[in-house]
C-alpha cells in the first residue's frame, strides 16, 4: 500500500517533468470539442434527448469519455510498454514492487490526468459555447471513476499483450480513432448508418459516453451502460493480470 | 607447546556448523532458449558469508544462472534452493531478503537519484538508510540528477546501491564493475568486502580475472553453460597453473644455454623480455647460471601464476576484453 502511494507520487512527478507527453491526450479532445461544438451548436438532432440543454452539454461529457479513452488506449499502454522494453519493469520486479502497485499507480495517475483533461474540456465548453455544469454531479463522478478504471484496465491489457511501445502506439491510435467516429463522440450517433451504430455499440467508448452523459444532463444513472463498463473493467483487469509480463 | 598429532591435520577443523551453512544450493540446473541450451547441468552451492564468483566469457550462461536463482527466470530442469526457498514459487518472500543488481535494467528517464533510492527503500522494513548508501557509493554529488543524465559508471553505482537498500542477507551483483573507472572499481571492491564482513553473502558475476581473484572467496568457472570448476582462486591457481615463471630483460645476449639449466621447462623471448617457465628452485638456478655466464640483469624476478594462467589452463583460452 505504501509502495503504491509512493510509486504514484513518483509517477506524478515524472509526468510534470515531461508535460508534453500529454499534448495528445488533452489537446485533441479540446480541439475536436471546439470544432464540432461549433458545427453542431444549432443542430436539432439531439433535441428529443436533451430537454432544456444545448448540444454542447452532450458533447462535454462525451469528450470527457474521449479523454479517458485516449489515456487508456494510448498514453498508459505506451508508457507501460516502454517501461518493459527499457528494463524498468525488470528493475521494479527485482526490487519487489508488486503487480498491484504498478497497476494501482497507473490507475491513480490516469484518474488524475482524466480529471485535469475533463476540467479543461468543461472550461473550454463553458467559455466558448456556454456549456452548463453537471446536473447530477455525484452520479456523474461515480460513472467517471468506473470509466477511467475500465480504460486503465484496457490499457494495462494492451501493454501486456503487445510486445513493443511502438506497436502499442500504432494500435492504440487506430482503436481510438475508430471509437471516436462510431461512439457518438464525433457526430451524434443518429447520423450514422445503422451498421456503424452497431459497431459503435460493440465498443466500450459508446457505453462510457452514455454512462457519463446521462447524469451530466440530469437523466439519472444508466445502470445498463454503467454495468457494461464495469464488466469490461473486471474482465480486462483479470486478463491483464494473467497476461502481464515484466520482461 | 607440543604440536598436534600428525593425523589431526587431516581431520576437518571444528568450524561452527552454521558458518558453512549453504545459502544457495543448485543441482543439475538446466535452461534452454528455443532449443539452444544456455545452462547445462550446473551444480554448485554458496556458503553463508562468502563472496562467491561466477567467472566466464560472454554468453557462458552466468546471467541466466543468477536470474534463475533470483526467480526472475524459470529453469527448465534441476533444483534450486535459495535461503531455503524456492525462488519461483516463493519469490515474494525471497525478494525481501535478497538484493539484486541486474546486468540489464533501467529506471525511468526523469527519476532523480535520491528519488529512486527513496522509492525502493519503502519496500523494506529493516533497510539501511539510503542516504548512507548514497554517500558510500559516491552518489551524493549527483543526488538530484535525473537517471538519463547519469554517466554509465554513475548508473552502475546507483544500481548497486539499490541492490543494497533493503539491507539484504544475500546480494546478487551481475557485472557490478562494468563501466567503472579503476579507482571506482577499487572502491567498489572495498565496499563489497565490507558487506561480506558484516555477514551478508555475495554472489558476483564477472568476466574480470583480477576482480575474481582479489574479491572472491570461491569461484565457479563457467564455460559454455557448464560449471567446469568450483574452488577458491588460490586452489584454482595451485591446481591448474602449476609452474612459476622467472622474468628478466636482456638485450642481445646469447641465452642458448638457458633451457639446459635444471628446473627450467621452457624459455620464451619477447624482444628484450625473457620469460623462463620452471618449477621449485628455478629462480635460484637461473640466477646462479646468469651470473656464471657473466650476466647480471637488475630486474630478475619471479612472477607468481595468476588466476588468468589457471583459467587458460582450465579452459584452453582467455577471456578477451
Ligand atoms: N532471453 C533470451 N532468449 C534467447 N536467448 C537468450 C536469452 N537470454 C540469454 N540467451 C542466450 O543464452 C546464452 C547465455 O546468456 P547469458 O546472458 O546467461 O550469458 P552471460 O554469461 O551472462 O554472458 P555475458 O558475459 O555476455 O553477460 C547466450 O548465448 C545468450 O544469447
Ligand atoms: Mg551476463
Amino acid at each position: 500500500m505504501k509502495m503504491l502511494l509512493r510509486l504514484t507520487w513518483v509517477e506524478i512527478k515524472l509526468l510534470t517533468r515531461e508535460p508534453l507527453t500529454l499534448i495528445f491526450t488533452f489537446g485533441l479532445p479540446l480541439l475536436i470539442l471546439l470544432v464540432l461544438g461549433g458545427i453542431f451548436r444549432t443542430s436539432d438532432v439531439l433535441d428529443d434527448v436533451l430537454v432544456g440543454r444545448q448540444p454542447i452539454d452532450w458533447y462535454v461529457p462525451a469528450y470527457m469519455g474521449l479523454v479517458t479513452a485516449s489515456i487508456g488506449l494510448i498514453s498508459l499502454p505506451v508508457h507501460l510498454a516502454s517501461y518493459r522494453e527499457r528494463g524498468v519493469l525488470r528493475r521494479f520486479r527485482a526490487s519487489g514492487v508488486s503487480e498491484l502497485s504498478v497497476f494501482g499507480s497507473q490507475l491513480l495517475v490516469s484518474l488524475g490526468i482524466a480529471l485535469i483533461g475533463s476540467g479543461l474540456l468543461y472550461l473550454l465548453g463553458a467559455l466558448v459555447y456556454g456549456a452548463a455544469p453537471p446536473l447530477d454531479p455525484l452520479r456523474f463522478v461515480l460513472a467517471f471513476i468506473v470509466s477511467v478504471a475500465m480504460f486503465a484496465a484496457i490499457g494495462i491489457l494492451l501493454a501486456a499483450v503487445i510486445p513493443t511501445a511502438r506497436a502499442v502506439q500504432g494500435l492504440g491510435l487506430i482503436l481510438w480513432f475508430v471509437m471516436l467516429f462510431v461512439s457518438g463522440t464525433s457526430s451524434p450517433l443518429q447520423l450514422l448508418p445503422v451498421w456503424l451504430q452497431r459497431v459503435g455499440q460493440a465498443l466500450p467508448l459508446y457505453h462510457v459516453v452514455q454512462a457519463l452523459e446521462r447524469p451530466w444532463n440530469g437523466r439519472g444513472t444508466d445502470l445498463v451502460h454503467l454495468s457494461i463498463v464495469a464488466a469490461v473493467c473486471v474482465g480486462a483487469s483479470l486478463l491483464a493480470a494473467r497476461l502481464f509480463r515484466w520482461d | 607447546m607440543p604440536g598436534p598429532p600428525a593425523s589431526a591435520a587431516i581431520v576437518a577443523p571444528p568450524v561452527a556448523q552454521d558458518l558453512h551453512e549453504d545459502v544457495i544450493e543448485v543441482r543439475g540446473l538446466h535452461k534452454t532458449y528455443g532449443g539452444v541450451p544456455a545452462v547445462r547441468d550446473a551444480t554448485f552451492s554458496v556458503r553463508r558469508g562468502e563472496i562467491f564468483g561466477l567467472l566466464g566469457p560472454n554468453g557462458a550462461g552466468k546471467t541466466t544462472t543468477v536470474e534463475c536463482l533470483q526467480g526472475l527466470r524459470s529453469a527448465d530442469g534441476g533444483s534450486i534452493s535459495v535461503l531455503g526457498l524456492d525462488p519461483r514459487r516463493q519469490s515474494g518472500k525471497l525478494r525481501r531478503r535478497i538484493g539484486s543488481q541486474l546486468q540489464q535494467s533501467a529506471l525511468p528517464d526523469h527519476i532523480k537519484v535520491w528519488e529512486a533510492l527513496d522509492l525502493f527503500s519503502t519496500l523494506m522494513h529493516t533497510g539501511t538508510d539510503w542516504r548512507v548508501l548514497m554517500e558510500q557509493w559516491g552518489l551524493s554529488a549527483v543526488r538530484s540528477r535525473r537517471f538519463h543524465h547519469l554517466s554509465g559508471g554513475q548508473r552502475q553505482r546507483l544500481f548497486v546501491a539499490l541492490a543494497l537498500v533493503n539491507g539484504p542477507e544475500l546480494v546478487f551483483l551481475d557485472e557490478m564493475t562494468t563501466g567503472l573507472d579503476p579507482a571506482a572499481r577499487r572502491d567498489a571492491w572495498e565496499l563489497i568486502r565490507e558487506i561480506r564482513d558484516r555477514g551478508a553473502t555475495v554472489v558476483l558475476v564477472t568476466h574480470f580475472m583480477d576482480e575474481a581473484e582479489r574479491l572472491c572467496d570461491r569461484l565457479a568457472v563457467v564455460e559454455a553453460g557448464r560449471v567446469v570448476a568450483v574452488a577458491s582462486p588460490q586452489e584454482l591457481i595451485a591446481a591448474h597453473a602449476g609452474r612459476v615463471r622467472v622474468v628478466f630483460t636482456c638485450t642481445e645476449c646469447d641465452l642458448s644455454w638457458l633451457d639446459r639449466v635444471p628446473h627450467v621447462h621452457g624459455v620464451e623471448r619477447h624482444g628484450a623480455r625473457v620469460e623462463v617457465d620452471g618449477d621449485g628452485p628455478v629462480l635460484a638456478m637461473v640466477a646462479h647460471a646468469l651470473v656464471a655466464h657473466g650476466l647480471e640483469p637488475a630486474d630478475l624476478h619471479l612472477e607468481e601464476p595468476t588466476l588468468e594462467d589457471a583459467y587458460l589452463h582450465l579452459t584452453g583460452h582467455l577471456i578477451r576484453e
